[in-house]
């Protein structure tokens, strides 16, 4: 958490700088207007800055494309995975328990071994690494459109408004941020005791979300406070565009940049929390286990040796999240005028 | 800073001394005792926990034979009345008397609204006083295994439920709590110092305890952890003496540190039930009728579940698997009839088509996850099984807290239990888990409601007959028409496992009953 607390300062700060780029950063940002975007539009991508900064930056180049796989591997996890661990009629008891196949006694059937249960590890890695990166995911689009949205009032209309949306803020950071998911995991868990998996889903993620749009909220309200009084504001205000328009239309785009690379490492923070509350037994219903429940349960295992259980769901975690945080490094890097 | 240190260490060491002298035994166990109310939950932990401070007027001994505790001696003055001789000279911990009267008063509230004994009092008429320290017990009927029953039956201060508005026992399945839930006050050789539920409770020794204990142990410290990883954790750095249950995939490292694990069969069987009574069940796919009334569906159930792999995989060999509701230790098993239908997915299945549901159907399953061996793998390898006959389980695994007040609301469709029969004895396992349920207390386990007259009628014959070989005939009868009518479906009986460090001189019960008045903490 405290790593992202740098990561704030540095993208509010990227703004002023941002200024004179604001064309071309226009780019980045989803632009409702142009729906597909033009060849030329392409071709200036593959020219640009931004592409070649990737190319030339090998860490950036592996992390995008384990990340990739991760995603890949767990959105099709159905298709590509050799079993499906949540088809309980395919489950052969007599199979737990079994060691990774170079290992004795390991099957060929079973590349990462098998549970107490008789389940695939590696299919269940897969399925699991799909719960995970979907809260992880929807989680972090919840707290940017919490957080993009009140910072961008508290940066356009300033005043009191503002002093109250920040002071929210201070109080929320002034809570360790795993406290308030769990809290809310916690209370939400004992509101609905029988609740299906689709609420169990939704408690989590806005338990995670909850927290987390106050990181965004603080960068877009700097942001905005700056583009604010540039001059194509001032315009858009003089010529009696309506203030939420202006907001949208004209502030929002400006200052989606450094949301962009906040959003990819919240990501990996939003995965961990969510292994964190999983791991607790606070998190997704064991049912649809993810990343987390898995750890948890493999725990249980660690003292009869049987390491297959907890080592390879951790290092998937660990894989996952540190591929999209050096990801995100770079992004962030990329796209500070600054570092240019 | 530098000049007082030694003279510190010095202090530290002086008060430290005597302090070290008190002998202190640590104790984990996977769940927390529910309340310290010795009447509020007919549960093997709760009995055993509250049985080292609250005390019945039979005991049993190391062997499990009764012996006398808190009555010194019991006589049958008529086939229906019993008089017991209480013990002279005890105290309860509060200092008042121990007398006819807590008597009497203790089998009115285990009688009374809230009570989990009601089981063990419903056969009794009367209990009249008939002197100072002298009760006689009237039963309604001829009731031969009185003297077993009342080993389960704690006895409690008038004076003190009384002043503490403590009459009513605590009832977990409604939320009530008294302060018989936070505080004790027993007759037993340790008292109730600290009650933290679910972090730690604390217990000291009685110093005017009437026996004379064998146990030199001051105070125990009982804490509930139920990571299986951690608690194993705990033993193994010496956090904790002694540990209870032992994970089974554990016992082979446990072992090898050096640390004693004790194995041994146990009385509990663990079984599944299944909702017999409503018109629909509460958790299910199928609307309007509910298929387990249907002897076939149930049958069905019972084939699907391969047990000899549970046995061998989820159990590691540790357990026997079981087609009676009661072990071979229990008076009353039949050696001939413990024989389960063997495993048969396909006729299984067939069954299923024949009874109306060829695709299977949705049913939800609650099970405990931190209650028997294993509980949570056996339920989601019994819910693979029967995936494979098509009938899809919703499980719920929960920890006991939740998941015993919620069962026994019968808020359930299936569910998995474990029984011990506290009285060694069929027909407790009759009485309380197979006949049907009623308001005297009988069928009190019986979550899932399964009733048959012709059983009600034989347990009610066998809790009267004198006669053993009457006796046993009619238990024969009842447990054949319990497994034809596939009422339950018993699984295995689990292996007990104790892991205790070197130190430590225990008994342990096949009841899985940790006394800790037998105890001893060697000095290393």
């Amino acid at each position: 958490m405290d790593h992202v607390e740098v990561q704030v300062g540095d993208a509010a700060s990227l703004a002023p700088a941002g200024g004179n780029a604001a064309p071309e950063r226009r780019d980045l940002a989803p632009e409702p207007v142009a729906a597909t975007p033009s060849p030329g539009r392409w071709a200036r991508f593959l020219d640009g800055d931004f592409w070649h900064s990737f190319r030339s930056s090998p860490t950036a180049i592996v992390a995008a494309i384990v990340a990739l796989l991760c995603l890949v591997a767990a959105v099709f996890a159905n298709v590509i995975a050799p079993h499906n661990p949540f088809d309980l009629a395919t489950l052969e008891l007599s199979d737990s328990m079994l060691p990774p196949s170079w290992m004795q006694g390991g099957s060929a059937k079973y590349l990462l071994g098998t549970d107490e249960q008789g389940r695939d590890v590696l299919s269940a890695l897969m399925f699991g690494a799909r719960i995970s990166l979907f809260v992880g995911g929807a989680s972090v689009l919840l707290s940017l459109v919490i957080g993009v949205g009140l910072g961008l009032v508290s940066g356009y209309v300033g005043g009191r408004l503002d002093a109250l949306i920040m002071r929210v803020c201070d109080v929320m950071l002034s809570f360790p941020s795993i406290l308030i998911a769990l809290l809310f995991a916690g209370v939400g868990h004992a509101l609905f005791p029988n609740a299906n998996d689709l609420l169990a889903f939704g408690v989590v993620i806005v338990a995670i979300a909850l927290p987390g749009w106050v990181q965004y909220a603080r960068a877009v309200r700097g942001s905005t406070m700056v583009e604010r009084s540039k001059e194509y504001v001032q315009a858009a205000r003089v010529i009696g565009v309506a203030p939420l328009r202006i907001m949208l239309r004209h502030v929002l785009p400006n200052v989606m940049g450094p949301v962009l690379v906040l959003s990819t490492i919240q990501v990996a923070v939003a995965i961990l929390a969510e292994a964190t509350l999983s791991f607790l037994g606070v998190g997704v219903s064991p049912t649809s286990p993810s990343l987390g429940t898995f750890i948890n349960e493999g725990n249980k295992q660690l003292f009869s040796g049987a390491w297959w259980l907890v080592i390879f769901p951790g290092a998937t975690l660990v894989l996952i999240a540190l591929s999209i945080n050096l990801f995100g490094d770079w992004l962030r890097d990329a796209l500070n005028p600054r570092l240019r | 800073m530098k000049r007082i240190a030694p003279w510190l260490i010095a202090a530290a060491l002086a008060l430290a001394a005597p302090l070290s002298q008190a002998v202190t035994l640590r104790v984990s166990n996977q769940g927390d005792v529910q309340s310290m109310d010795p009447h509020s939950l007919n549960e093997s932990l709760q009995l055993s926990f509250t049985g080292n401070v609250y005390e019945s007027l039979i005991e049993r001994d190391k062997s499990m034979n009764l012996a006398p505790a808190l009555a010194t001696k019991w006589t049958q003055q008529s086939p229906t009345v019993w008089r017991f001789e209480l013990r002279p000279g005890v105290k309860f911990h509060d200092g008042t008397a121990f007398t006819a009267d807590d008597v009497v008063f203790t089998f009115k509230r285990a009688a009374g609204e809230g009570s989990d004994m009601k089981g063990y009092t419903n056969p009794i008429k009367e209990v009249r006083k008939v002197g100072d320290l002298a009760v006689e017990i009237e039963t309604t009927a001829p009731y031969p295994i009185l003297p077993d029953t009342l080993t389960t039956l704690a006895m409690m201060s008038k004076k003190w439920c009384e002043d503490n508005k403590a009459e009513r026992p605590v009832d977990r399945r409604k939320g009530i709590e008294n302060t018989a839930s936070f505080k004790a006050n027993g007759t037993g050789p340790f008292r109730l110092k600290e009650r933290q539920p679910s972090v730690r409770t604390v217990l000291v020794k009685n110093f005017n305890w009437w026996g004379k204990s064998e146990s030199n142990v001051d105070e125990i410290v009982f804490t509930p952890i139920g990571n299986d990883a951690t608690r194993v954790a705990a033993l193994l750095s010496g956090e904790t003496d002694v540990m209870e249950p032992v994970p089974l995939q554990d016992v082979e490292r446990i072992k090898s540190a050096g640390i004693n694990v004790l194995q041994g069969p146990e009385l509990r069987t663990i079984f599944l039930g299944m909702d017999q009574k409503r018109d629909e069940l509460q958790f299910s796919s199928v609307k309007g009728k509910n298929p387990f009334k249907d002897v076939r569906v149930r049958r069905a159930f019972y084939q699907a579940i391969d047990e000899e792999t549970i046995k061998a995989r989820v159990m590691r060999g540790a357990a026997l698997p079981t087609g009676l509701m009661v072990g071979s230790a229990v008076r009353g098993f039949q050696a001939d009839m413990n024989k389960r239908p063997p495993y048969d997915a396909e006729g299984a299945k067939k069954l299923l088509a024949d009874s109306g549901y060829p695709n299977g159907f949705e049913v939800g399953m609650n099970c405990p996850n931190d209650r028997y061996v294993n509980d949570n793998a056996i339920c989601q390898a019994v819910a693979a099984n029967l995936a494979r006959i098509g009938v899809k389980v919703n499980l719920m695994a929960e920890t006991k807290v939740s998941y015993f007040p919620k069962i026994l609301r019968r808020d359930t469709s299936f569910y998995l239990l474990g029984w011990t029969p506290s009285t060694v004895d069929s027909h407790d396992v009759l009485s309380a888990i197979i006949a049907t349920p009623n308001e005297k207390g009988q069928g009190q386990f019986n979550l899932g409601a399964y009733s048959n007259a012709k059983i009600d009628e034989l347990t009610l014959k066998i809790q009267s007959e004198t006669d053993q070989k009457k006796r046993n005939d009619m238990i024969r009868e009842a447990f054949k028409i319990h497994q034809d009518d596939v009422g339950h479906i018993p699984l295995h009986q689990q292996a007990l496992a104790w892991a205790a460090s070197k130190k430590v001189e225990l008994t342990q019960l096949p009841n899985n009953y940790m006394y800790f008045k037998w105890i001893t903490l060697k000095s290393k």
